[in-house]
């Protein structure tokens, strides 16, 4: 896996996105598995409409000595030094060769991370203030609406995003809403000021398609279906059923480029990037049962579920998520606020850890994001209760480097290593401590947030006279 | 006879059955008493459910339950002011919500949720495991929601939760509507109340002209004119609260503040009108335009400019039972964005009591008080910390919870389909 994604991100350098042709790599017709993948590259004709124009602030070389690391990589480093340069993670260790002109700070008693990543965010889709005018997370309209993108969505103003940023939060999944069983694609956004989406949109970062399980769908479309659990199957293996012929008709016309290609169809488009590997399916689903009923449905269309979002009940079949190779995007402790959430457990990550699957804190509110490392606390605390010890640097990766494997971009993000962006949080103690917050954070070597300095710290378009400025409270 | 029963639950005080004359002590903890500085290597000694000594280095009496809290924290037990527990079971599934009326004109003051009260709530157990002993439980919605109780986190019937109810009136100063026009239509049902209490007897001939609402409201009401039942309004933006203290002067109401997003903006008022605030340590989003001034240090700010500050997790309108133990982080937030820990506890312990009522006997430790006490693996703030003895009126109370017995169930995932049942 990890080489493949090597390839996978030379072939993403190599290739301009958007480009025609670059469809032609892709082997015809059998393939399952993914391929040479570029963002959306078998979207013809272009790839890539809504291209990323992030560019990454200028950063300075700064070392940070003196510090404990959790590398995300599983390491603890205690009294050791990280040096960023170039926007990228230089070397970490117990020493490092720092240029002379570098930034030096002293982290003395304070902790380093990689930036926080979360898998599932509604910022800027469902924003502050929540006035229906700016409602923008659910189409609501049908079950299958796979043909919208969230991206098209985001109000960049959202003073949420600046909020998360304080709390260490560098890249984050916004997901469409639960309503439909095809809610439409992810986007992955760089938490940094943007006019557009566009600006704030990871470059090379995949798509993700939201799909939904039990209650939400089927709540939503009881008037006209589907009302039911069977009904919801039904919905998804009839979209995929048409996927695999889309894709089969395209890839032929790819192929041979003979004659007029077939009529392009958003929705159709998305599942078939699906059906070859390109856009990983990022699934809500709550109980076990019902997880399980779509890991079959993957297993009969040849698709991948990357990750289980929510999942209270993964600790139900964490060893089969293990196998299969599925995350769980989960809580530390939140349930029971309805039927499918009623098996909510505190130590669903523990437990999901311990089988040997990647567990991952996700928020899916604009609260939790802020704070992704006290819920991983609470998860380590409920797993210390179950007699599963959990170390720190362990406990980092379920907000780092096993986000960052379900996004797709661990080759880039959640991990302090040579080569690596330069995303990282210096927290002004233990992470996982109540009284500990983000003291700065970089991301591709640059602060962005730094918390002594109120007056740098940024507010969106919206804040701007609507929320009172008095400096050090609402970060 | 709805009301001779709430009547006689209200008549209620304490009277949990006790076996004996049992003596607990729980001894060489660091003990927090709220109201005194904590004692290292503290005693506290509880005979009959009731404190009978705290202090430092006291033996444990002959005969007694000793917990041994070396290297512990002791505190009161917790109290969460702003829960629907047992009065909401599945937030999604309406059959087991019994914290809400729906009231055309939004007044529904006579709404005594406790006797629907769930004692048998699976949220219970939990939140006493979590270091809860007690929790202001309350309905919500519309103007004038209903009453809320306190309630201790143990018995099997109403009768046995409940500590004091009524214990407060619950209203909410929301957008629903202009709020110039809500806030006419809460002094015309303070004035209706007002004169319904002079002119009963024509009220029941059909002498008197159509109130503002029915005589159960009307009734209800009359305990928070008179300034014995406290008055809890829910209001976020600055001018929502300056015209909730303007409304509590003009009426004498004991006011206590709920929401209050930009409290902190008019700390001063609400110090020197000795209303107490019910807030979280964690919102700083500016959710709606009611909440543009939300920032996590209000708690702080309140507190340095005199406020009584009691820390909450939730609302009663937006329920919380599930992790109503969870308010121990948001005092631990609360202090990391400068709330004094000393003040965090407190806003948890002796705050809440005082402001509903049953300070006399909850949520501080000294000799009177009922045995409502925590043992603490450590700082309750902290994530890593346990609760790992809980005493309600003296007896331990910690036991699995449903999730602990999900939990245990799936403990290795793989064997659980051959679990017994």
């Amino acid at each position: 896996m990890r080489l493949m994604t090597s390839v996978l991100a030379v072939l993403a350098i190599a290739l301009p996105l958007g480009a025609q042709g670059t469809a032609r790599t892709a082997p015809p017709d059998t393939s399952r598995k993914p391929v040479t993948y570029v963002a959306g590259a078998l979207s013809t004709p272009n790839a890539d409409p809504f291209p990323s124009t992030y560019k990454a602030r200028p950063a300075r070389t700064t070392v940070i000595r003196n510090v404990t690391i959790l590398t995300g990589t599983g390491q603890r480093i205690d009294n050791g030094v990280v040096l960023l340069s170039g926007g990228k993670v230089v070397s970490v260790g117990a020493s490092v060769n720092a240029p002379a002109d570098a930034d030096v700070i002293d982290g003395a008693g304070k902790w380093v991370t990689p930036g926080l990543i979360d898998t599932h965010s509604h910022l800027g889709v469902y924003p502050a203030p929540g006035v229906d005018a700016n409602s923008d997370g659910n189409e609501a309209t049908n079950p299958n609406t796979a043909q919208v993108w969230a991206e098209h969505s985001v109000w960049p103003q959202d003073p949420q995003f600046p909020r998360a940023l304080a709390g260490g939060l560098t890249t984050m999944q916004i997901l469409p809403g639960s309503a439909n069983l095809f809610g439409g694609r992810s986007v992955v956004l760089k938490n940094v000021p943007g006019r557009s989406t566009q600006e704030m949109k990871f470059p090379g970062a995949r798509y993700g398609l939201k799909m939904a399980c039990g209650e939400n769908p089927k709540r939503v479309y009881a008037s006209r279906g589907p009302s039911t659990r069977m009904g919801n199957v039904a919905g998804y293996r009839t979209a995929w059923i048409a996927a695999e012929g889309y894709r089969r008709r395209w890839d032929k016309w790819l192929e041979t480029r003979a004659g007029d290609p077939p009529t392009r169809d958003l929705q159709l488009e998305t599942l078939a990037e699906v059906l070859r590997g390109n856009i990983y399916v990022q699934n809500h689903c709550y109980r076990a049962d019902e997880m399980m009923q779509m890991i079959d449905i993957a297993h009969e269309f040849g698709y991948q579920i990357r990750s289980f979002h929510h999942g209270v009940e993964a600790y139900k079949i964490a060893d089969v998520l293990a196998k299969e190779g599925i995350s769980a995007s989960i809580w530390s402790d939140w349930g029971g606020f309805k039927m499918e959430a009623l098996d909510g457990i505190r130590g669903n990550l523990a437990l999901v850890h311990a089988a040997g699957a990647r567990a991952i804190v996700h928020s899916d509110d604009p609260v939790g994001t802020q704070r992704l490392n006290q819920d991983a606390a609470k998860g380590v605390a409920s797993g210390a209760a179950l007699g599963i010890s959990i170390s720190p640097e362990v406990a980092i990766t379920w907000i780092t480097s096993n986000p960052a494997w379900a996004l797709g971009l661990d080759d880039k993000i959640g991990s302090l290593a040579p080569g690596k962006n330069a995303d990282v949080v210096l927290w002004t103690g233990n992470p996982f401590s109540v009284y500990s917050k983000a003291d700065k954070v970089w991301i591709d070597g640059a602060l962005m947030f730094d918390r002594s300095n109120p007056r740098s710290w940024w507010a969106t378009d919206f804040e701007l006279g609507f929320v009172p400025v008095v400096m050090g409270g609402s970060r | 006879m709805r009301r001779s029963v709430m009547r006689a639950l209200s008549a209620l005080v304490v009277s949990a059955p006790l076996a004996g004359a049992q003596v607990v002590a729980i001894t060489g903890g660091t003990v927090y008493p709220v109201k005194g500085p904590k004692i290292e290597n503290g005693t506290v000694i509880i005979t009959a459910g009731r404190i009978t000594a705290v202090g430092a280095g006291l033996a444990a009496p002959a005969g007694a339950t000793v917990i041994d809290a070396r290297g512990k924290w002791v505190t009161p037990g917790f109290i969460n002011a702003a829960t629907t527990l047992g009065l909401v079971e599945v937030g999604a599934v309406a059959e087991t919500r019994d914290n809400g009326v729906r009231s055309p004109n939004g007044v529904s003051a006579f709404f005594q949720p406790w006797e629907g009260l769930n004692a048998s709530s699976v949220d219970i157990p939990q939140a006493r495991n979590d270091g809860l002993t007690s929790v202001v439980t309350g309905p919500g919605g519309g103007m004038v929601s209903g009453q809320a109780a306190v309630i201790d986190l143990t018995g099997d019937t109403p009768e046995a939760l409940i500590r004091k109810a009524p214990a407060a009136m619950i209203a909410n100063f929301g957008h629903s509507t202009s709020r110039g026009e809500l806030f006419a239509k809460m002094r015309d049902l303070l004035n209706d109340a007002r004169i319904y209490a002079t002119r009963r007897a024509q009220y029941e001939l059909g002498n008197t002209r159509t109130m503002a609402a029915g005589k159960a409201d009307l009734e209800a009401l009359q305990p928070v004119l008179a300034g014995t039942m406290p008055i809890v309004i829910d209001a976020d933006r600055r001018s929502d609260i300056e015209a909730a203290l303007r409304i509590a002067r003009e009426y004498k109401l004991r006011l206590i503040l709920a929401g209050g997003a930009e409290a902190w903006m008019v700390a001063d008022q609400l110090a020197a009108a000795k209303v107490p605030v019910i807030t979280g340590g964690i919102l700083n989003i500016p959710r709606s335009f009611a909440t543009l001034g939300q920032r996590s240090d209000n708690l702080a700010l309140l507190r340095k400019a005199g406020v009584n500050v009691i820390i909450i997790s939730d609302s009663y309108a937006s329920g919380g039972g599930f992790n109503a133990g969870n308010v121990r982080y948001e005092a631990g937030n609360a202090v990391s964005s400068g709330l004094g820990w000393d003040d965090a506890l407190r806003a948890l312990t002796l705050a809440p009591a005082e402001a509903f009522g049953v300070g006399d006997k909850v949520g501080s430790l000294a000799a009177g008080m009922d045995g409502n006490v925590v043992v603490w693996s450590g700082d309750p703030f902290e994530f890593a910390t346990r609760a790992e003895a809980v005493l309600i009126k003296g007896r331990r109370v910690e036991g699995p919870s449903r999730r602990d017995q999900l939990q245990q169930r799936y403990r290795n995932p793989a064997a659980a389909s051959s679990t017994k049942p």
